[in-house]
């Protein structure tokens, strides 16, 4: 089968360009991530990362056939169909919208910079009791579909609005991220964090688009969450 | 966590309500207009011009007028922010998008004017 995958090494290349090769799978609808490494036997200078090899790390997001996702956890047949008889080519890019440091390798700074803003760690100053902050198991459900984040950046760089403004608007991880502890009924930072986001771009740069729903390799919704931040901003306003 | 001293109201919060409230005016506009349109079935200018003089339609185009406005500038102020930035066009982005938010807001406001004096000029 065909493979097409974008490559940019600074050091020595002007521009990106993209390389074709040719990569035997013995007809198996393999994952994106093992047909790179079958690449990588033939050409070690091709740079990309992995890690965990099941979804679950959250290091080898990128572009596939025009779609982000994870390679480890998506096979050939769904990302192009097609591409084991041959029809296509599997086009492989690095995640949109971030600096390229070489090949399928983003810098990932800015997207770590808007998480770090929306202080994703629990804040409650009473004294810690002596085992653990119980909740109710209906306040832990609040938080399901949100925890799960791997923070694989696929859902942030497929925003347009994160493309556009990537230090201003915060984008889909950042604000999921900043509902899992605005819905955790352990967490007393409620106010503050809501004062944050009530500007023009932090939150409300959102319009909708719902591509971080439609990429996040998790299934989960970013745009509910914003979505349901909105109302608490609204309700706290009126 | 971001300031902007050109967003209208300072605030995300305000400019998007200001975008949906105005949304369902104009909304509702449409629909009123279209539905007399249709009831009227032949329009002449005196049965339009009768329709559009009257206090009730000369509120209602008061309100709508300004739901153009609003909607317009937020909407626009938006576009500018995303598209005419250093980001996106070089180092020119900031002088650009002041220049063309300066227009928008000019344009607004002449329009927003006009409409009130054709509404309320001829009383
Ligand atoms: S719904 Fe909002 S956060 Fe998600 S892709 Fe669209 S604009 Fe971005
Ligand atoms: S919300 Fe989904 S797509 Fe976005 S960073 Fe988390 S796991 Fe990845
Ligand atoms: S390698 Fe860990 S998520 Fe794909």
């Amino acid at each position: 089968m065909k493979v097409s995958i974008y490559r940019y090494n600074p050091e020595t290349d002007r521009e990106p360009y993209m390389k074709e090769y040719e990569v035997d799978t013995g007809g198996k609808d393999l994952m994106v991530l093992d047909v790179l490494n079958l690449v990588k036997e033939q050409d070690d200078s091709m740079g990309y990362r992995r890690s965990c090899r099941e979804g679950v790390c959250g290091s080898d997001g990128m572009n596939i056939n025009g779609k982000n996702g994870l390679a480890c956890i998506t096979p050939l047949s769904a990302a192009a169909p097609g591409v084991l008889e041959g029809k296509k080519a599997l086009i492989l890019r690095p995640l949109p919208g971030l600096p390229v440091i070489r090949d399928l390798v983003v810098d990932m700074t800015m997207f770590y910079n808007q998480y770090e803003k929306v202080q994703p760690y629990l804040q409650n100053n009473t004294p810690a009791p002596a085992i653990e902050r119980l909740q109710s198991p209906e306040d832990r459900e609040k938080i399901d579909g949100l925890y799960e984040c791997i923070l694989c950046a696929c859902c942030s760089t497929s925003c347009p609005s994160f493309w556009w403004n990537p230090d201003k608007f915060l984008g889909p991880a950042a604000l999921l991220q900043s509902y899992r502890f605005l819905a955790d009924s352990r967490d007393q930072a409620t106010d503050e964090r809501l004062g944050k986001l009530d500007d023009p771009f932090s939150l409300f740069r959102c319009r909708g688009i719902m591509n971080c729903v439609s990429v996040c390799p998790k299934g989960l919704n970013p745009t509910r969450a914003i979505g349901h931040i909105r109302e608490m901003l609204l309700e706290r306003a009126v | 966590m971001v300031t902007s001293v050109t967003s209208l109201g300072r605030n995300g919060l305000s400019d998007w309500l200001v975008q949906r409230v105005s949304a369902v005016l104009l909304a509702v506009y449409t629909v009123v207009v279209l539905g007399w349109l249709i009831a009227q079935g032949e329009v002449t200018y005196e049965a339009w011009s009768g329709f559009m003089g009257c206090l009730v339609m000369q509120i209602a185009n008061t309100f709508m007028i300004v739901a153009v406005g609003a909607h317009a500038w937020v909407g626009l102020w938006t576009v500018t922010t995303d598209y005419l930035t250093t980001r996106q066009i070089g180092a020119a982005g900031t002088v650009v998008r002041l220049i063309a938010q300066l227009v928008i807001a000019l344009l607004t406001l002449v329009y927003v004017l006009w409409g009130l004096v054709i509404i309320w000029g001829g009383v």
